[in-house]
């Protein structure tokens, strides 16, 4: 299998007043043709952040990304109208992510106009067939995103990101903003489209069930950096990094009769803003020692499953490989 | 329906559905009339002097009465309409194009761009609007077009300041980075996304500018700076009379009572307009 977009020790750092902010910090995956990965962590990761960089919605400021093997950190001009072509993203909120003044059509034929592949008279019926595609019926063409619900207007969202075929999406908290029955009808039009399209996702989320039912691999964010990766099942099977496991403890159960351990992190997050070296959990991780104050590397403790944290095997029990 | 027209038609319903706004709407448009056909419905040439009715009393030969020359003051009245909504709406559109420009410059661009025109402005504003006008027109000369030159100069801060933060306010909106995303460019962006989301707000600060401008050019026709004596401005008018006020008050209060109704009539509209152009009250 080939991956269809690659990250290689991506960072993007804001200047803010008081310091620097390492909003994604040395953050390196690559997520393979027609498959979806997670991204998960709690607000202020830095997970949108690093979803807008590599679409190129924000510049990175140091690392390479990749996209089919080609080198397209710092692609400008014509280059890079193809590479947003071929890259989109369907945002949180559909409710701010649509010109209120255009029409669901207007707004779904602005891609396919932009990009000079049709003809005039063939952007309403190209625009038709994607509504379809995404759900939408056809009387609703007409009208203005306020007089759609929140479900429609995310589908909107998704013809638009996905009118030119693109071959990689970043969904950045498509559903978060939706009613839970809705949520489960737009997830289930991700993973058919998916099906049918072989798009890759870059599936961006602080809902865990959420992950869990669409992604193949998982990333687990904090502070800006990878803690854990590994496929999903494995993810949620055997966590290995504290910061995970605590994560995962935290989903609700329907199991009343095994009463799981929840795991209580103690303290605050740290700042983003210009942080020390080092483990950057450490402060509120229970196993924490001297060694944590090292800056720790992302290994492969089992096959696929990457960690970052020194104490790892210990915690877990595994043999050293 | 006629799919195109649909925005301008909704928005007109709706402002219909509002009394006041159509009262204003119907008198702003009457007073546009009477400027436009002023010559046909002048009972007397707006400069004829009857030098046996002077002071005349409103009757029925000269309705609103005669000044102080024996000119009807209705027949004035009728023909200033003409200067003074020309300078009212004149001198707002240009403030129009200006703080639109300066605005979305410094609004969608930020940082030093920002900083820069917005500093300038400030200077400009630093200085009272009725000062600043008088100002110019005090320099470049009284008269006509010095008048609408010197409101436009004064009007295009607020108007920028009005659109910069209405674009401001569009600008972090997820539509924006979706249409960056789809290859839009800057000036597509500006146009298509950023305009039309953000003129609202505008178009009403128009309406009630005018009327603003309106009172302002009133008043520098009243102190000698505007439109000058002959020529029937309402101000201008105005001022002429206020010699006369005690023993003719209808030199005064006929041109006042103009004022009044057309400064009110465009505020009402402008109001309704407000609330006819916000998509979100949409039915």
């Amino acid at each position: 299998m080939t991956a269809i977009v690659e990250v290689k020790h991506l960072k993007k750092y804001f200047h803010t007043p008081s310091g620097v902010l390492h909003a994604v910090d040395d953050v390196s995956f690559s997520i393979q043709k027609g498959r979806t990965m997670g991204i998960v962590g709690e607000s202020g990761c830095g997970k949108s952040t690093l979803g807008r960089t590599i679409v190129h919605l924000l510049d990175s400021t140091s690392g390479e990304i990749f996209f089919d093997g080609e080198n397209i950190t710092q692609v400008k001009g014509r280059k890079r109208k193809l590479v947003r072509e071929n890259m989109q993203i369907i945002f949180q909120d559909p409710f701010s992510s649509l010109n209120p003044r255009l029409t669901v059509k207007q707004t779904i034929s602005e891609p396919l106009i932009l990009s000079k592949r049709f003809r005039k008279s063939e952007i309403d019926a190209e625009a038709r067939r994607i509504m379809e595609v995404v759900g939408l019926a056809e009387r609703l063409e007409g009208s203005y995103p306020h007089e759609l619900d929140g479900g429609r207007r995310q589908r909107v969202g998704i013809g638009r990101a996905l009118a030119l075929n693109p071959r990689f999406v970043v969904c950045d908290e498509p559903v978060s903003a939706l009613d839970v029955s809705v949520q489960a009808q737009i997830l289930n039009l991700i993973k058919e489209l998916q099906r049918e399209l072989g798009v890759a996702f870059l599936f961006i989320t602080h809902d865990l069930s959420v992950v869990k039912h669409i992604s193949h691999d998982i990333c687990v964010m904090y502070l800006g950096q990878l803690v854990e990766t590994s496929p999903s099942d494995e993810l949620f099977d055997k966590p290995l990094h504290p910061y995970t496991k605590a994560l995962l403890s935290a989903i609700p159960s329907t199991d009343i009769h095994h009463k799981r351990e929840r795991i209580l992190l103690k303290g605050e997050v740290l700042s983003p803003i210009d942080p020390k070296p080092g483990c950057r959990f450490a402060a509120r991780c229970e196993y924490a020692c001297d060694l944590c104050a090292k800056e720790q590397v992302l290994e492969e403790v089992l096959p696929n499953h990457f960690v970052s944290c020194c104490r790892v095997r210990e915690i877990n029990a595994l043999e050293e490989s | 329906m006629n799919r195109k027209n649909r925005p301008f038609v909704t928005t007109f319903r709706r402002l219909c559905r509002n009394k006041m706004a159509v009262i204003g709407m119907c008198i702003s448009i009457f007073l546009v009339l009477v400027a436009v056909f002023a010559p046909l419905l002048m009972p007397y040439p707006y400069d004829q002097s009857d030098f046996a009715a002077t002071f005349a009393k409103p009757s029925s030969a000269h309705l609103f009465g005669t000044d102080d020359l024996g000119r009807d003051i209705l027949s004035r009245l009728i023909y200033g309409a003409r200067y003074s909504l020309q300078i009212g709406i004149i001198s707002v559109a240009g403030a129009m194009v200006g703080g639109i420009l300066l605005g979305s410059i410094a609004g969608y661009f930020g940082g030093w761009v920002d900083d820069v025109t917005m500093r300038f402005l400030d200077i400009i504003q630093a200085v009272p609007g009725m000062v600043l006008s008088i100002a110019v027109s005090a320099v470049l000369g009284p008269g006509f077009g010095n008048c609408i030159l010197a409101l436009t100069i004064g009007m295009i801060p607020s108007f920028s300041r009005m659109m910069r933060a209405s674009i401001l306010n569009v600008r972090k909106m997820e539509y924006l980075e979706a249409a960056t995303s789809i290859n839009c460019n800057h000036l597509r962006i500006i146009l298509r996304h950023v305009l039309p989301n953000a003129l609202s707000p505008l178009i009403v600060q128009a309406t009630m500018s005018v009327a603003t401008a309106i009172l302002i050019a009133a008043s520098l026709s009243f102190i000698g700076l505007g439109v000058q004596p002959p020529e029937p401005e309402w101000g201008a008018m105005l001022s002429a009379g206020r010699g006369y006020f005690r023993d003719y008050p209808h030199l005064v209060w006929f041109p006042g009572i103009t004022i009044m109704v057309a400064v009110l009539s465009l505020n009402m509209f402008g109001d309704g307009l407000r609330d006819a152009l916000d998509p979100k009250l949409k039915d």
